[in-house]
């Protein structure tokens, strides 16, 4: 790609890329493109059922092994046989096509962590995943989206995907967030003001001051919960905080994609952030959005602070922060998940482990599994839990009659000490 | 292709962990996902569906997770045809791929009973009739690519075309 291909005029930073990719000079909202993906990605629930598909297809090799990343993330390590035979088919699947990135249990982390993290994601660069939480990369300038597994044997015999130009809403933020009010909480207030579907099918551009001014870890939180509301992909505009992020992790060229200032959104949200207080999502939907103040008297049983939503480390060291010298409520069971093999060294070596277990946490290695009721931390009949995950379902967790409630980790770490949902401020 | 079953209606919302539970993705047969079709929203659910019903439902049908064992536990209980007002977007893209019919309609929900009523659904045309009081509802049509990709009888087969 070069700087030619993007110039254009009246489009968002979504459609420059897709347009690029599809070699036309413009597309536009509702247009149907076949192009080239940079990278596919599946997991080890998604995977075995692409790898079935793939198979039908009568080829021997995949399209490039190289566009392929394999993260088995959710029941790993191995919940029980099942989850290991599915595991199995992955790794067998990785050595026979030649597939380098396939991160195993050790070396892995929760994708949607990892692949930032390792570099495999630029700014211009189109991402489907066979995880909803894919769009997470447009954190960094790329256009990602989830796709189904039959997609992803497509992109690993083809290389290609179909996609149809979403329509792009834009989000502002403005004014100065308060401590303890984090990019968590700017997404799920966001899904409380517009719902469940109110970007489905869209493209989210997230913007303003206070996204200028949030870290990386933030935004990476923001763009993942935008299929919450039902989006296709959420995007932050590259900064100077996103090329110091790349920094060392990608090597290969890039031109970052911008929108136009002409560019033309279906609508327009702005929002005034300065007196936003924590928020929390009730069950059963992450819509169900109110500030941590109206959240009062709700009794846990269980805290869990990780997932592909929040388990990086400034949200480790939020947590942290809290935790410091405190017990976790004798009544709470505290999870603290780091999300990659990376965070998890880093925050051994910022001390903050020590400071999770001598507050009575269980520390676990990395893995999805309580966010989706996998493993590690399944909840009984009539318990609830408070967690930094993206979904609070019927039965997300566990029991059809068990319950999540949403939030970030600053007020996740406080309301185990305290043993009920409260604001950090409570208990610091 | 002229469908007729009973139906059994949904709300709005209803996420990919209500149509098959995280519990049971360590399989990827269609049949072994269908016996816990639904369970978690309405446990008799995978016991009371027949092969060639139908399931009607509010918007956003299918919102959630990526999991592609939904549509498969929805396809491997012999569901005909989903029928809502809207699809959440990755569930939409899986069920043209995997070939499990669906259309995009403004149904009545109220006006059926799960169950009992029955629904004749032309899917060339995308036409339905509530066979009780003979309404009619016309879906929305499906652009010429997607159009493609299910008289192919889903993505596998369009990619197959395409290999040659």
């Amino acid at each position: 790609m070069n700087k030619e291909q993007f110039s254009q005029s009246g489009s968002t930073m979504v459609e420059k890329i897709l347009a690029a990719k599809a070699d036309q000079t413009k597309v536009s909202p509702g247009d149907l493109v076949n192009i080239q993906v940079d990278l596919a990605l599946g997991n080890d629930v998604t995977a075995p059922v692409a790898i079935r598909e793939f198979e039908r297809f009568g080829l021997d090799r995949v399209f490039n092994p190289d566009l392929i990343v394999l993260v088995p993330d959710h029941f790993t390590p191995n919940k029980d046989i099942a989850s290991a035979e599915q595991v199995k088919i992955v790794r067998r699947f990785a050595e026979q096509q030649g597939i380098k990135h396939f991160y195993d249990v050790g070396r892995m982390g929760i994708e949607h962590a990892l692949l930032p993290e390792k570099g495999l994601v630029w700014p211009g660069a189109v991402i489907i995943g066979a995880d909803s939480h894919t769009c997470t990369y447009g954190a960094l300038g790329a256009f990602a989206t989830g796709v189904g597994s039959t997609d992803l044997a497509a992109a690993m015999a083809i290389g290609e995907a179909w996609f149809k130009v979403p329509h792009t809403m834009r989000f502002e933020y403005e004014g100065e967030l308060a401590p303890w009010v984090s990019g968590k909480d700017l997404i799920l207030f966001t899904i409380g003001q517009i719902g469940v579907e109110g970007a489905r099918y869209r493209a989210m551009e997230f913007a303003g001051p206070v996204i200028s001014r949030m870290g990386m870890d933030g935004r990476l939180t923001m763009a993942n919960m935008a299929i919450e509301a039902g989006g296709k992909c959420g995007y932050i505009q590259p900064d100077q905080i996103t090329f110091d992020y790349l920094e060392g992790r990608v090597t290969r060229p890039y031109v970052p994609v911008y929108s136009d200032q002409d560019a033309v959104y279906e609508k327009v949200f702005s929002y005034d952030v300065s007196n936003l207080e924590p928020q929390i999502a009730f069950p059963p939907s992450p819509d169900n959005v109110f500030p941590v103040s109206e959240a009062k008297n709700i009794v846990l049983d269980q805290v869990v602070i990780g997932s592909c939503t929040n388990g990086r480390i400034d949200d480790l060291r939020a947590a942290a922060s809290i935790l410091k010298g405190k017990k976790v409520n004798p009544k709470i069971r505290l999870l603290v998940i780091p999300a990659t093999q990376q965070i998890y060294s880093t925050a051994l070596e910022e001390g903050l482990l020590k400071i999770f277990v001598d507050a009575e946490a269980a520390v676990s290695t990395p893995t999805c599994g309580p966010c989706l009721g996998g493993h590690m931390g399944i909840l009984a009949k009539g318990e609830k839990a408070l967690s930094t995950t993206n979904r609070n379902f019927i039965g997300r967790m566990g029991h059809p009659e068990s319950e999540v409630y949403l939030c970030n980790p600053a007020v996740a770490a406080a309301s185990a000490v305290a043993g009920r949902i409260v604001h950090p401020e409570e208990v610091i | 292709m002229i469908i007729e079953g009973s139906v059994w209606v949904f709300g709005d919302n209803i996420d990919t962990d209500a149509i098959i539970a995280a519990r049971y993705l360590s399989t990827v047969v269609p049949e072994e996902l269908a016996e816990h079709l639904m369970e978690d929203i309405w446990p008799e659910f995978p016991q009371l569906i027949k092969k060639g019903d139908l399931i009607i439902a509010g918007s956003n049908f299918g919102c959630g997770s990526s999991r592609e064992h939904a549509p498969l536990a929805i396809k491997g209980a012999g569901v005909s045809c989903v029928v809502a007002r809207s699809f959440a977007r990755i569930f939409y893209r899986n069920a043209i791929n995997i070939g499990l019919p669906i259309l995009e309609c403004e149904v009545d929900l109220k006006a059926l009973k799960s169950g009992r009523d029955r629904l004749q659904v032309d899917l060339d045309r995308g036409l339905l009739t509530n066979l009780q009081d003979g309404e009619t509802y016309q879906s929305a049509p499906f652009p010429p690519f997607m159009q493609e990709l299910i008289t192919r009888g889903g993505l596998v087969e369009y990619v197959k075309a395409r290999l040659g």
